[in-house]
């Protein structure tokens, strides 16, 4: 069996960490083995975010080399460019397009990116990018977009949309039901959305 | 913070490796453990503290939990304690003479190294202290064997009666991976025996304790030759045979699945009979250590001949990409080239201040003051070395901050005479080792102004409680420390005392100004809380009014991430002066009202985004 290698980046408290551990459960529910790691330098103060999780039959190294994961998702479009040599040639990078501005380019010391997917594709690379915080906040949550992001990745893993989906719901089952709704409203928009993106 | 472990489907968990660490430890009978925040240490003793079944506490720092480990194990408890690599440093004093005391419950230090430096100011190795105290040292590869070892480690404790030393790194810390649990043990403690032989550690009753520490050795390394925590990987590829621990195992199995490798999991004292019998059956032999030629050296000095640090670097991580062409280079193969895309550059993230952080305005005004030497510690403050700042001048080990500030003064010449030399400090780094530099700035009767930054948090771990919160690990209440109180009673005069609020910025500076004019010790407190913790209070967020900003960027120098420039403009002043202009905008969504940002802008630009309240802050400073 093939090892799945997976990587989701972005910045401390866009709740990276946590889809990477719902992506988990829901490979451990159909009995992979799985590990997942993260390269996270003080995140929660803002920092980037990588989170690398490796699953199939028997795993050793958490780590993912560059060059060999299979699927990228970044949450935020810079961090998505940041990472992009972590692909593998064939891989597939889902981007979320809201951008995430730090001090050190306010301060005028960096620039931001132009257009960072627009680099991607130049690199060569798939990319389906759509705007995931947008729709977070057409939802009235900027925290639901771990779940968009979450239902982008769906219909691009070795098992059906559904085993991620109810690994999703799952954590909310015990929260208010209107919650748990929504959650199910924000991942089918990032189903559709990256469907879309990639039918554009 | 401490969350109860999630509910597995079936009867394998998927835990971290702290995680699995805590939950061994309470299967193995655990009664007592104890420890100080530490990254990548921090949340063993987090999840700890969910169980009811055993007593855990933050101790004020490293050197005290280990104490109060050491105490439960001489009433017979099975004893715990957790920190990250350099508070081993601080605790050596009383490892040093534990291990030759021994103990009588069983005691297990996880210590965990930060290799790779994700978090920390230095990185060591802390197999270093199984060399320099004796004891054995347990290297886990994954989160099951951190379960495992943790657990072999209270039995191996008790037979031979000292410490055990379960060495984790960042990458098995915080790594989670599938762990199947083994059958709980319950232990009570054997009562305490007076043996002022064995426990009071004068000159004549160490002396002859001396030679059974030694004894000691040689049964711990008789115990490794043959422990399964030892066992030999078979492998088809004889070219190089591997000996490595830790994180590395996984990573050499991963880059050469078909090489024969000698795990070393009990991997001091090194089974050094074994690695001769696997040497003596492979071409040659690499050591694969994370971080220091330790392994390698004694292999050496045992006649064992290998490669190790000539071949690997001697700092970071030894992943598979790092492994791969160093081996490669050794039998003189040619590197396959990955077909993978350049890595781009983006700009740097660092870690920032959150968002209203009560740090802001001290950095900020610190940042004001001309002539000032800032001697500073370890926490969330030490970003204040960095933009838009650049007000701290030092970071070394906790509580340092002091001390130096203190050096700083004494030690001046002709070039320092006119600065004054301020001290910065959290509260969590005072109670940890600060307060002993502030009694020899008292005593010694330097020029210090010192800033402690009560937050009510140990931010930086996460926001975790210290003697100065009012409450214990569990979030219950607790006697809080009085730092006013506190200052004064470690010499410091109570009119050289001030508790300033960090958000009215003029009142700090006042503060400032006055306090390093006056020759004598004095210590400004800042009173208000970590944003991250449950007392800090958001109140209604700003916005800048377009028309009214000036772009002068004032505001851009407090250094919250909620405040964005939009456009950046050239301007020529009226004395022909070329500014750089930057308008700004403010993210409703993440301000929390703090204020700050308010009060350097002179056009009034910021305004409240709802309903429109007068801003109740001192404008002028
Ligand atoms: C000996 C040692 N133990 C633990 C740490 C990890 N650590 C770094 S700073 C810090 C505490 C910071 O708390 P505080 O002083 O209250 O400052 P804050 O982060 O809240 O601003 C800790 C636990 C360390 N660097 N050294
Ligand atoms: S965690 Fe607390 S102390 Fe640290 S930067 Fe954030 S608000 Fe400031
Ligand atoms: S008031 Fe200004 S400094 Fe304070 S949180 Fe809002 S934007 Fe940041």
């Amino acid at each position: 069996m093939k090892t799945n290698n997976i990587l989701v980046c972005g910045i401390g408290g866009q709740g990276v960490m946590t889809a990477t551990e719902i992506l988990a459960e829901a490979a451990l529910s159909l009995g992979y083995d799985a590990k997942k790691t993260e390269v996270a330098g003080m995140s929660q103060r803002g920092g980037v975010v990588s989170s690398h999780l490796r699953f199939g039959e028997k795993i050793l190294s958490p780590q993912i080399a560059a060059g060999e994961a299979d699927l990228l998702v970044g949450f935020e479009a810079a961090e998505a460019l940041r990472w992009a040599h972590m692909l593998r040639p064939g891989g597939v990078a889902l981007v979320n397009l809201g951008r995430l501005v730090p001090p050190v380019v306010n301060l005028g010391l960096y620039d931001y990116p132009a257009d960072p997917v627009a680099q991607m594709r130049d690199l060569g690379l798939e990319v389906h990018a759509f705007d995931a915080s947008a729709l977070a906040q057409e939802l009235g949550n900027i925290r639901l977009g771990n779940t968009v992001m979450l239902g982008a990745m769906a219909d691009r893993l070795p098992f059906p949309a559904d085993v991620l989906r109810d690994a999703v719901l799952a954590r909310f089952a015990s929260r208010k039901p209107a919650l748990l709704d929504l959650n199910r409203q924000a991942f089918e928009r990032g189903r559709r959305a990256v469907a879309e993106a990639e039918a554009a | 913070m401490g969350a109860p472990l999630p509910a597995s489907t079936s009867q394998h968990l998927f835990l971290s490796g702290n995680e699995a660490v805590a939950l061994a430890v309470r299967d193995a009978g655990c009664r007592v453990a104890a420890a100080y925040p530490g990254t990548p240490s921090t949340e063993i003793l987090e999840v700890l503290a969910t169980y009811p079944e055993l007593y855990a506490e933050w101790s004020v720092n490293e050197k005290v939990s280990l104490e109060v480990a050491l105490g439960a194990s001489m009433v017979g408890a099975r004893s715990f304690c957790a920190m990250k690599h350099v508070g081993l440093n601080v605790a050596s004093d009383a490892l040093m003479t534990m291990t030759v005391t021994g103990t009588a419950g069983g005691l297990v230090i996880a210590v965990a190294d930060d290799v790779g430096m994700s978090s920390s100011q230095n990185e060591q190795d802390s197999r270093y202290w199984g060399r320099f105290a004796h004891l054995p040292v347990f290297e886990p590869s994954d989160a099951q064997e951190a379960y495992d070892m943790t657990r072999a480690a209270f039995a191996l404790s008790e037979r031979h009666r000292c410490p055990v030393l379960l060495r984790l790194t960042t990458r098995i810390c915080h790594v989670k991976g599938r762990v199947l649990a083994a059958e709980r043990e319950t232990c009570e403690p054997a009562g305490f025996v007076k043996d002022p032989q064995r426990w009071v550690m004068v000159p004549g009753n160490a002396r002859p304790r001396l030679p059974l520490m030694f004894e000691r050795d040689a049964a711990l390394r008789a115990e490794a030759e043959g422990s399964s925590l030892n066992p030999v990987v078979a492998g088809r590829d004889r070219r190089v045979g591997f000996v490595a621990s830790g994180p590395a195992f996984m990573h050499v199995r991963e880059a050469f699945p078909d090489a024969p490798v000698l795990k070393l999991g009990f991997s001091y004292p090194v089974p050094l009979d074994l690695a001769r019998v696997f040497a003596a059956g492979v071409d040659q032999v690499v050591v694969v250590e994370e971080t220091e030629a330790l392994v390698e050296t004694e292999l050496r000095a045992a006649g064992i001949a290998c490669v190790g640090k000539d071949l690997l670097p001697r700092t970071g991580e030894l992943s598979p990409d790092v492994l791969r062409p160093a081996i490669a280079a050794l039998l003189g193969e040619v590197q396959p080239e990955v077909a993978q895309v350049a890595a781009q550059r983006v700009f740097p993230r660092p870690p920032t201040m959150c968002v209203a952080c009560p740090h802001l305005g001290v950095y900020y005004t610190l940042s004001q003051l001309r002539n000032i030497s800032i001697s500073g510690d370890i926490g969330c403050y030490t970003l204040g070395a960095g933009q838009p700042w650049n007000a701290l001048d030092t970071c070394i080990s906790m509580g340092a901050s002091m001390g130096v500030a203190l050096g700083m003064d004494k030690g001046r010449g002709p070039a320092d005479e006119k600065k004054s030399v301020v001290a910065v400090i959290g509260d969590s780094t005072f109670l940890h080792m600060g307060m002993q530099g502030l009694l020899d700035i008292t005593w010694n009767r330097g020029n210090v102004t010192v800033l402690l930054l009560d937050n009510r948090a140990v931010g930086m771990t996460g926001g975790q409680d210290n003697p100065g919160t009012g409450r214990d690990i569990h979030g219950e209440a607790a006697p809080r420390i009085d730092f006013a109180k506190l200052c004064e009673a470690l010499g410091v005069k109570a009119e050289r005392i001030r508790v300033v609020d960090p958000y009215q910025l003029p009142v700090l500076f006042k503060a400032l100004r006055e306090e390093t004019k006056i020759a004598e010790p004095s210590v400004i407190i800042t009173d208000r809380p970590c944003v991250l913790i449950d007392d800090y209070q958001a109140t209604p967020p700003y916005k800048v009014i377009d028309d009214r900003c000036t772009g002068c960027g004032n505001c851009v120098d407090v250094g919250c991430p909620a405040i964005h420039v939009t456009r950046r403009e050239k301007a020529v002043k009226a004395s022909g002066k070329e500014v750089d202009l930057a308008f700004v905008r403010i993210e409703t969504a993440a301000c929390t009202g703090c204020g700050l940002c308010v009060q350097p802008c002179a056009p009034e630009a910021i305004v409240h985004a709802r309903p429109a309240q007068p801003v109740a802050f001192l404008r002028k400073i």
